[in-house]
């Protein structure tokens, strides 16, 4: 498919202009005095040419806030995001690129993250997805592992999420859900079989929107595992991360 | 008499015109939208199509393979394969999700003591995921020769995962660095170098094993 797709880019180069049809690129206008390229998607790679007002650029591609433009001559190099959003379209309109920002983190629909931390003494890596149903609540599918002194546990939960203000940048949230947990003994402890119980959980946590659609996030656990045997046991877990958001 | 017949014929003509008869030529009629014959007076230049901001292919995504060597410690060493995937969060900042599988040899007793087997087969097998967080510190240019100029960076890199190894999971930190080498805007070649840390009571007691990897890869952004 890239392949095809590079073709597709290079086929131009063969015929005269006008043989094959326009290409279907963003095409702006350069409105300032003149705009950089860079030789590379980067603040220190050179600059080694600029575009005077009013001439026109296709944008061909986009990696993280760097634009790769062609010049009507055929120079292609990276411009940054802030020169672009300086630039008209052929319309004469304002030139706005879709970029995440706070706004867009209040309003997500997607979270998705990695988390790791302490699991009653032992460690924990945890992957979650989270769709929110209105900004204030969300529902979250949770699977963790636990490595333990004694045994390794796995665990998957379902939680309700309440944020109660979702605007904030560093916004608290609440947490209550419940799931199953697996725990295989470790080798060396024979008396002990695998199992599999209930467990439940309240917690509490905080999400810091960084930049674009990434976010950290840290939280507190207190897990309750209805245990078969004997006495439920109480499980503290601290963990933190990053998560993206869509 | 033929200069009055002359300008009787023009009074005709201009009057058909004028009434429009004729429509190809009248100039009043503009609400008559030219059907088949005539085209717009004017034509646009070239027609634009309507492309928007959200058209551009953004390429932050990156997906690859790798293989390398795998030193188990204690075990020896032995070739290590996997995959790897990773999202640009800026031009400095990335994370990544990687895969592996490789296969512990022998310790040094199994080897001398002839029969000895500490692990079976199956529990030799190693493999592992973690998920890191990389940081491009050396951004630059590459040359090769004269004519050609390449992107590159190098980056450290850093994270968390399992390891499942002989039985059992082990809570795994990596740390590492790597050379990332762009053949173009979209394939990338990888060197890379990991320790894979983890605490391991494989051999009678408690200690925490430097598993050290060094990989070559190649991966597309797409």
């Amino acid at each position: 498919m890239r392949l095809l797709a590079a073709m597709l880019v290079l086929l131009p180069c063969l015929f005269p202009k006008g043989v094959l049809a326009e290409e279907e690129y963003f095409t702006v206008v350069v409105a300032e005095p003149y705009i950089e390229l860079r030789t590379g998607p980067g603040r220190g790679y050179p600059v080694f040419h600029v575009v005077d007002r009013g001439d026109e650029v296709e944008v061909t591609k986009r990696r993280t806030d760097w634009f790769k433009v062609r010049t009507v001559r055929g120079k292609e190099g990276w411009a940054k995001r802030a020169d672009m959003e300086l630039t008209l379209t052929t319309a004469g309109g304002a030139t706005q690129f879709a970029e995440a920002g706070l706004g867009d983190f209040s309003r997500r629909r997607w979270e998705g993250g990695v988390l790791a931390g302490d699991f009653e003494g032992g460690d924990v890596i945890s992957a979650y997805v989270g769709y929110a149903m209105t900004q204030n609540l969300s529902v979250e599918l949770a699977a963790s592992q636990v490595f333990g002194g004694f045994s390794d546990a796995v665990t998957g939960t379902v939680s309700l999420v309440a944020q109660p203000f979702p605007e904030w940048r560093l916004s608290p949230f609440f947490s209550l859900g419940g799931g199953y947990i697996y725990t295989d003994p470790n080798v060396t402890l024979v008396d002990e079989a695998d199992r599999t119980e209930e467990i439940a959980s309240v917690g509490v946590g905080v999400r810091w929107y960084l930049t674009r659609r990434f976010l950290m996030r840290a939280e507190y656990r207190n897990y309750v595992i209805f245990q078969a045997k004997d006495d439920n046991q109480e499980i503290n877990e601290w963990k933190a991360g990053f998560a993206f958001f869509f | 008499m033929e200069s009055r017949l002359r300008i009787f014929l023009l009074k005709v003509v201009c009057t058909l015109v004028l009434v429009g008869i004729f429509p190809g030529c009248s100039y009043l009629r503009v609400d008559d939208a030219p059907t088949d014959d005539a085209g717009p007076v004017i034509s646009p230049e070239l027609e634009r199509r309507t492309i928007t901001e959200a058209d551009i292919d953004s390429e932050d995504f990156e997906v690859g393979a790798f293989v390398g060597v795998m030193s188990i410690e204690d075990f020896g060493s032995n070739v290590v394969y996997g995959a790897r995937g990773a999202y640009h969060i800026t031009e400095d900042f990335f994370a990544e999700a990687a895969i592996g599988r490789t296969e512990a040899g022998e310790t040094s007793y199994e080897t001398l003591s002839g029969g000895a087997q500490i692990l079976t087969d199956s529990q030799r097998e190693l493999t592992y995921y973690n998920i890191s967080l990389g940081y491009n510190i050396l951004p630059g240019e590459a040359f090769i020769g004269k004519g050609h100029a390449f992107n590159s960076a190098l980056y450290l890199i850093a994270g968390v995962g399992n390891t499942e190894f002989a039985d059992d999971s082990h809570f795994t930190i990596n740390v590492g660095a790597g050379y990332r080498f762009l053949v173009n805007d979209w394939v990338a070649l990888h060197v890379d170098f990991r320790d894979h840390i983890f605490d391991s009571d494989l051999l009678g007691k408690d200690k925490t094993t430097h598993n050290l990897e060094g990989t070559a890869g190649i991966s597309f952004f797409f």
